[in-house]
């Protein structure tokens, strides 16, 4: 099979760097395989995740939307219910999507279907299987905002090219979810913690400024919504959306920036907890 | 008495642990093993073989105790390790969502291999596998036989130098067996060094140069197969069954026949150095057992001797 080995062979140098012992820099044959995965098999879960919000979309904006009529968007200007809440739409589905593929889809590939267990016996770290799903997450979430953004134009709800920033501002909401996702994922060891994930997504949904503004609420709560990331994912989507920005953008940018970036280091400092238990 | 090979050892452990709780799965086992050295880990289901295999591959972390593979620690240097091993986990986990030449193809994409090298790999390997005729067939279409065959092909993708072996045979025909010792054989003829966890005697026997038994964490015992049966075992072995109601009160009349004298539910082992004279001396008693068999001591026995209990139950 192979050429005589000698004891030479089995003499290695010691490579000296940094997270030599959690990445291989291989993170692409992981996004190669999910590719080749769902172009084999599960092509179809991909169909069915685009239509949520497009689902969403059509029962409140034009459903619900007749009987609200106009409100009052971003800039002051009116505009119909369907416009004010499509990209709000658009920034849960990626929040969705993102946490997700990086919370449940994680566990049970690590846990039930024994996946990464494979992958981690070759030379892959678990840093390149993280880095290879995230990256797989987002461009999924990509094509998601891209066929939605598309059904916003088919429906009227998009009046300016800069609206098309959508979709690479909702990449970015859907990293902050999936790189601390993966983070929070490392310290669930059952289906019961699990569910926690869904009991402050499913709020965070409903409250996060994404179906009426955030002034009905009393001071204190509009303060604890703001904390949250929905919301800046929401407002960031919806300034986009009709091209108006203020000094705000750049603080809901700002937040998953560091969202990011908190949750790629909680994410890498619990690798190993992770994936090698 | 062992003949180890001169050179620094590809895998050395000291006092390797790992403990889940209040469990110890590993307690404190340190071994070496040279370049080119057939190896096993006998012992029972439980006794901490996989934990140990885990820990060589850098995918487990170690509780204490010192580990190094060809030179460096795993948990330190997990993937360049990995890079050398190839493994054969004791329950398949090939990749479901793949077919199964793009099973080999993928893994072999794991270890950063280029497609030039590995589309003639994948196809050598489906040859070794007998399954060629399964290339474009999904991985739950195979049989249990077909998956184990398709993750040890798996396993040789990268031409490792070390491969881990986890219960290699486990529900595996006769013929498949004989054919896999056949190719290991030939991989070790090679060079390649071989790890193998089994409670299998006959898979012990013939594979291994040298092993160690272990049971509940600790090894118990270390040799060559020939040479632990030496040391604890006798040459022979006669197995007398009386019926299980008679097994263990007729021990009391054979006392004194062989060197020693084992009541098992099912039968009475009586170890001796001649077996067809042992068996003379229980008939001259007047015992009459319903059926007497000698034969040599193999590692059940070595293993019955060291823990008093049975390695497959």
């Amino acid at each position: 099979m192979s050429a005589q080995l000698t004891r030479q062979d089995y003499a290695l140098d010691g490579s000296k760097r940094p997270l030599a012992a959690l990445y291989s820099r291989n993170a692409k044959a992981v996004v190669a395989r999910g590719l080749l995965a769902t172009r084999s098999s599960n092509w179809l879960i991909m169909v069915s995740g685009f239509f949520e919000p497009v689902l969403y979309l059509v029962s409140m904006g034009v459903g619900l939307g007749a009987l609200v009529g106009t409100v009052e968007g971003p800039d002051g200007r009116p505009i119909s219910y369907a416009a004010y809440i499509a990209p709000a739409l658009l920034a849960v589905s990626a929040m969705n999507g993102a946490v997700y593929d990086s919370t449940w889809n994680v566990f049970f590939k690590m846990n039930f279907a024994k996946l990464y267990q494979g992958m981690l016996y070759t030379s892959l770290g678990p840093l390149d299987v993280a880095i290879g799903e995230i990256f797989l997450a987002l461009l999924r979430g990509a094509l998601y905002a891209t066929g939605f953004t598309a059904v916003m134009a088919l429906m009227g709800l998009i009046t300016t090219p800069v609206a098309l920033l959508m979709v690479p501002a909702s990449v970015v909401i859907a990293f902050g979810f999936a790189s601390f996702g993966m983070g929070i994922t490392s310290f669930m060891k059952t289906f019961q913690q699990m569910e926690w994930i869904n009991f402050v997504m499913l709020p965070m949904f409903l409250f996060s400024a994404t179906f009426y503004p955030l002034s009905v609420y009393p001071q204190g709560i509009q303060w604890l919504i703001q904390a949250l990331p929905l919301w800046h994912g929401v407002e960031l989507l919806r300034q986009i959306s009709v091209a108006s920005f203020t000094p705000a953008t750049v603080l809901h940018v700002g937040y998953f920036l560091v969202m990011i970036a908190v949750g790629m280091l909680l994410t890498t400092l619990r690798l190993r907890k992770l994936f090698l238990r | 008495m062992l003949t180890h090979p001169a050179g620094p050892p590809v895998i050395s452990a000291q006092q390797l642990s790992k403990h889940y709780g209040d469990v110890k799965a590993v307690d404190g086992i340190s071994f070496e093993v040279p370049a080119g050295e057939s190896f096993g880990l006998l012992g029972p289901n439980g006794a901490g073989k996989s934990t140990t295999m885990r820990m060589i591959g850098g995918v487990s972390q170690r509780t204490s105790g010192r580990l190094t593979i060809m030179g460096l620690d795993p948990e330190d240097h997990g993937p360049e390790v990995r890079a050398h091993l190839g493994v054969v986990p004791q329950q398949d986990n090939l990749d479901e969502e793949l077919k199964v030449r793009d099973n080999l193809i993928v893994y072999g994409r794991y270890f950063g291999l280029p497609m030039s090298y590995l589309r003639p790999k994948a196809d050598e390997l489906l040859e070794f596998a007998q399954l060629t005729d399964k290339a474009g067939a999904k991985v739950d279409a195979l049989s249990g036989g077909m998956k184990r065959r398709l993750t040890i092909a798996r396993s040789l993708i990268n031409e490792p130098k070390i491969l881990l072996l986890d219960e290699p045979t486990t529900g595996l025909d006769p013929q498949a067996r004989h054919i896999l010792w056949d190719r290991l054989f030939r991989l070790k003829e090679s060079g390649v060094t071989l790890i193998l966890t089994t409670h299998y005697m006959d898979e012990a026997e013939q594979l291994c140069d040298r092993l160690v038994v272990v049971d509940e964490g600790r090894i118990m015992a270390e040799g060559s197969p020939a040479q632990l049966i030496r040391e604890h075992s006798t040459r022979e072995v006669l197995e007398l069954r009386f019926g299980s109601a008679r097994n263990t009160t007729v021990a009391d009349e054979l006392q004194g026949i062989g060197e020693r004298l084992e009541p098992l539910p099912d039968r009475v082992l009586i170890y001796a150095r001649d077996g067809e004279a042992a068996l003379e001396q229980v008939t001259s008693r007047g015992l009459k057992p319903i059926t007497s068999l000698v034969r040599r001591s193999s590692l059940e026995d070595v293993f019955l001797r060291l823990t008093g209990r049975s390695l497959v139950e």
